[in-house]
């Protein structure tokens, strides 16, 4: 099955092959281990950038594939980094705190400890006590079990109310951008128990590890590169086989589908959770190499510019979303960064900075407009394939 | 000790010479010239006191002389004058008593009394009785705010004095008004007191519950188990309950040194570190002190060699405790009077309960007129047409600009605001338009691709807004007319700025009623909107409507831009603010029904105000219940509040 399967798709193997490849170049280039041509800052964005390749993925798996438009995944994307954010921020404060506590004339108890962890960690909204929420902080296995469980539980029990009401097309999509609305606010309030709008920081810091950032960026980098392959490999094994024909119907005509006897909610819900559990697994990856998560990372905005990523790269084929997030996501920072040259056209200067998001939504209209295949409709050019692969 | 003498002597003076009625100012002046000399805030009282207490008509002048550092004393004789600088640098004095000039004087045979602000304060105190009777109606009235602000016993008296000869009828209103409070504060006469308080109970004013909740303050007693305290007990407080814990009633025992003083953890461990030796604490090793167990036993071992101080355990405390009963107690003796004005608070509270539902309901009124016109817009290009427009907030930002701009060429509000409006609608029905001849015609049955479309509009158009005019906010000032308030009475009020909008709102929606049920062009959208191509075929040309839809819902955006900017800022980003509301709005409302958005306004500021009510220091949390509710709410009514039927629903 499994052979067939890639035999089935040879762009898979492509895929997974050129990531290796690159995985390997940055690696011997990086200044952990090799040459150092790529600065330790770049490998976190290139790592970063893979991050977000993979909840492209998972957004390409929902809208390009079943053909429903979250605005919303970032929200998962967010809730799976604030899990992660937590065990990173207790052991880490723990850690700092008992090193300066053992300095004291009596050895710290246990409740000392505990306290003062509190105190260093919730100090900033006026608090010192720990939050229901955190009562699992100090155990990994089981922080790093919420980074699936979390997003998969909110977009199961939000997916069913919304899925059974059958909320469909952009009412869902205004719907799903509520959802991470009411969540950024929600994050806002010192009162969430997730430090309100200070966020999460200080997330760069393993505990318990002395090896120099340069080194540890790589083992995110390379944790990055194996999450997207795998998931690529997941969704891609997803969509070829009959549940993503099921799916696709779905996206193509949903009546049909229902009247041939399946149950289309299930077939949603399934890739709503799927995708939303994907989603939580890049945010885990993506925010201890950011080194801050805050409320403002699940607002609105971040979803919608997700969407854009895949309308650009190619929505329906993942190699377009994962081209497409790179593509948009490196230059942006590339843009923003004021690297770019400024343009002198003698009466004004154009300056990136202030006209890359103009540049950016007017060739996302035109994209829309002109080429609704994306960057991925390039590949069929050269290809000389009429129509895509899906 | 001195001091005290001085004023005991001084106070004998004023008794003295009140009782014999002095006769000139001079004279009372003279007997406490020593105090006046002396010019020092702890002894001065009395001698302001025989000034204005004198009965003298002319000591106004004497006090706001005194004030104003323009009374001088003559060194030769030691008698007081107003003095006036002469451009010659003499000084030219005149008597108090009739205004008759003395003659002019060099600067060093006179002495200036400069009293201090702690003095002037004072003097203004003992100058307001003149000023109740003042001439001028407007020192009336600043007197009358003068007491209410800073209300004193001394001063009922002659407030009462200043009543009958009251001509100005809303003075007067003030005057019996602030009588009534300061009686119930400071009368002598208990049965006037609580006269005062219930004849007034019941009263919405901020200041009847400000001058109630004085008389109403406690404080803390206690007393032992089988006694009473002798004073006007509130209530019996329980240790343990909410009101008093358990360590904060053992506390006020321990300040009364009747309890043994609490070993806090601190102490213990204070007494702990002041023990370590050689490494031990008694037979303890320092590095075992690392739980809580091991180190009470550590230190009870200290206790047990006479170290540190015994333990007060948890029975200990409670043994302490149920010796003793705790109370609150007013400060105010009187039962009677706490009775009444614990009474009439209550009954004052119930009916600003009532206004301030009353408000809650003007505030989620004005709220939902704001969402109301925030979301008409959309209504028209999303409700009738289908068309998800994303930049809709970019159009209401436009608008706000627009105002902005056109307020940096005509300085007058009011004219600017006229201009404004047509000017709003015309910039943003030609950008509607314009959107929708290049961007959204092509894209008319793929609706996710005209909503990620738009959404590349909105970012642009927002990026372009603060490339043009910066991050900061920018201003729309509203016309002076539009300030300030509807006070209905003291708790409920509504600003102005909150009227005018709502009846804007009113005014929209007529206005959408009329253009689509009584114009051709009404006729022709929901022509369109129901079926295009049988409307083509009635000589109906679709893309001219479309267009011209469009417009019109773009254009209200606008208009609703330059309202929402007189009362929020202008930002670049403003139009994100309102963006997902107003969608919620019109999905809540009803697709396609402008009744629906109505009441999908209605409904979500009506909701987001009850959550802020109940939640008041957090509008945070009450937007986030408020979208949990729209996702519970979309269970039950998937198509909104008023929904479309039959084949106009379509699907």
């Amino acid at each position: 099955m499994e052979r067939s399967f890639i035999a089935r798709n040879p762009s898979v193997l492509v895929f997974l092959a050129i990531l290796a490849l690159f995985t390997l170049v940055v690696t011997v280039f990086a200044e952990g281990f090799g040459v150092g041509l790529i600065s330790t800052s770049f490998v976190k964005t290139l790592g970063k950038t893979l991050c977000l390749c993979l909840i492209a993925v998972a957004m390409d798996l929902i809208w390009g594939y079943a053909g429903i438009l979250s605005l919303g995944h970032f929200a998962f994307f967010g809730l799976g980094g604030y899990m992660v954010g937590m065990w990173l921020m207790y052991e880490r404060t723990k850690q700092i705190v008992e090193s300066s506590l053992s300095e004291g004339i009596l050895p710290p108890t246990p409740e000392e400890i505990e306290a003062a962890i509190g105190n260093q960690i919730f100090g900033v909204v006026g608090s010192n006590e720990f939050p229901v929420i955190w009562a699992f902080a100090d155990s990994f296995v089981l922080q790093m079990a919420f980074v699936v469980l979390v997003p998969g539980l909110l977009a199961l029990v939000f997916g069913w109310l919304a899925f059974r009401s059958r909320v469909t097309g952009v009412y869902l999509s205004i719907l799903t951008q509520a959802m991470t609305l009411g969540l950024s606010l929600y994050l806002f309030q010192n009162a969430s128990g997730l430090r309100g709008n200070n966020g999460l920081s200080g997330l760069q810091n393993l505990p318990g590890v002395t090896a120099p950032q340069s080194v540890v960026s790589l083992w995110f980098f390379w944790a990055s590169a194996l999450a997207l392959g795998v998931g690529y490999l997941l969704v891609a094994w997803v969509v070829s086989g009959k549940f993503g024909s099921v799916i696709r119907g779905i996206r193509d005509n949903e009546a049909r589908v229902r009247f041939l006897g399946y149950s289309v909610e299930s077939y949603k819900l399934a890739v709503f959770t799927l995708t939303a559990c994907i989603a939580g697994i890049a945010g885990a990856l993506y925010y201890p190499q950011a080194g801050i998560i805050n409320p403002a990372e699940v607002a609105p905005i971040a979803s919608i510019y997700l969407a854009v990523w895949v309308a650009i790269g190619g929505r329906g084929r993942l190699y377009g979303a994962v081209i497409g997030t790179a593509f948009v996501s490196l230059v942006s920072s590339w843009f923003t960064g004021g690297q770019a040259p400024n343009v002198n056209l003698g009466f004004y200067t154009i300056k990136w900075v202030d006209w890359w998001l103009i540049l950016l939504g007017l060739s996302f209209v035109l994209v829309t407009l002109y080429a609704p295949k994306g960057m991925g409709g390039l590949v069929d050019l050269i290809t000389r394939k009429k129509g895509s692969d899906i | 000790m001195k001091f005290m003498f001085l004023a005991m002597l001084a106070a004998l003076f004023m008794t003295s010479f009140a009782s014999a009625q002095a006769t000139s100012v001079q004279e009372v002046l003279q007997s406490q010239r020593e105090l006046i000399e002396k010019s020092s805030r702890r002894t001065i009282g009395p001698a302001i006191d025989a000034i204005s207490e004198s009965g003298l008509p002319q000591m106004q002048t004497v006090l706001e002389a005194w004030q104003s550092k323009n009374m001088w004393q003559r060194k030769e004789d030691g008698l007081f004058f107003l003095g006036a600088k002469n451009e010659d640098g003499t000084y030219a004095l005149s008597d108090f008593e009739d205004g008759a000039a003395v003659g002019d004087f060099e600067k060093k045979a006179l002495k200036q009394l400069k009293p201090n602000s702690g003095i002037r304060a004072m003097i203004a105190t003992a100058l307001v009785q003149f000023q109740l009777s003042d001439p001028d109606p407007r020192k009336r009235a600043e007197a009358l705010s003068s007491i209410s602000r800073d209300p004193e016993a001394a001063l009922l008296a002659p407030l009462r004095a200043s009543i009958d000869g009251e001509k100005h009828t809303v003075i007067k209103a003030r005057k019996v008004r602030l009588e009534r409070l300061m009686t119930m504060a400071y009368d002598e006469n208990i049965t006037a007191r609580v006269a005062a308080i219930d004849e007034m109970a019941g009263d919405l004013g901020v200041d009847f519950r400000a001058t109630l909740n004085p008389i109403l303050t406690t404080t803390a007693v206690f007393s032992e188990a089988d006694e009473t305290p002798d004073a006007n007990i509130a209530r019996e407080l329980i240790p343990g309950d909410e009101a008093l814990s358990r360590v904060a009633a053992y506390d006020r025992l321990v300040a009364a040194e009747l309890a043994p003083t609490l070993i806090t953890k601190d102490m213990r461990d204070a007494a702990l570190e002041a023990n370590i030796d050689g490494g031990r604490v008694g037979s303890w090793p320092v590095a075992q002190l690392s739980t809580e167990g091991a180190r009470d036993e550590a230190y009870d071992a200290l206790v047990a060699e006479g170290l540190a101080d015994p333990r007060v355990t948890e029975d200990d405390v409670s043994e302490s405790l149920a010796a003793y009963r705790f109370y609150e107690a007013y400060t105010e003796p009187s039962v009677d009077v706490t009775t009444a004005a614990k009474a009439a608070l209550a009954k004052s509270e119930a009916r600003v309960a009532v206004s301030q539902a009353a408000d809650l309901g003007l505030d989620a009124l004005s709220l939902a007129s704001i969402y109301f016109l925030a979301a008409i817009g959309l209504a028209i290009t999303f409700g009738v047409m289908g068309v998800i427009n994303m930049a809709h907030g970019e159009f209401i930002m436009m608008g706000a600009y627009t105002g902005y701009v056109v307020q940096l060429f005509i300085p007058n509000h009011t004219a600017s605001i006229l201009v404004a409006v047509p000017l709003a609608f015309a910039v943003t029905f030609a950008a509607g338009v314009l959107l929708e001849r290049l961007v959204i015609r092509w894209l008319y049955h793929r609706p996710l691709e005209t909503l990620l479309a738009t959404f590349g509009v909105s970012i642009a158009l927002q990026q372009l807004a603060k490339n043009i005019f910066g991050t900061q906010a920018r201003p729309l000032t509203a016309p002076s007319w539009l300030d300030g308030a509807w006070m209905i009475n003291d708790v409920v009020s509504i600003s102005y700025i909150r009227i005018a909008i709502f009846i804007l709102a009113l005014i929209f929606l007529a206005l959408f009623l009329f253009i689509m049920k009584r114009t051709r062009l009404g006729l022709e959208t929901r022509a369109v909107t129901q079926n295009p191509r049988m409307a083509a075929s009635m000589g109906i040309n679709p893309d001219r409507v479309n267009m011209l839809t469009f417009g019109l819902g773009s254009g209200i955006a606008g208009i609703a831009g330059v309202a929402i900017g007189l009362f929020a800022k202008v930002t670049s980003e403003m139009g994100g603010d309102y963006i997902v509301q107003s969608f919620m709005t019109v999905v809540v409302g009803g697709v396609g029904n402008i009744w629906g958005t109505l009441a999908g306004a209605a409904m979500i500021g009506g909701f987001q105000k009850g959550v802020e009510w109940l939640n008041p220091s957090n509008t945070l949390a009450a937007q986030t219940y408020m979208i949990i509710f729209i996702i519970i709410f979309i269970q039950f009514r998937p198509r909104g509040i008023i929904a479309l039927k039959g084949r106009a629903a379509g699907d």
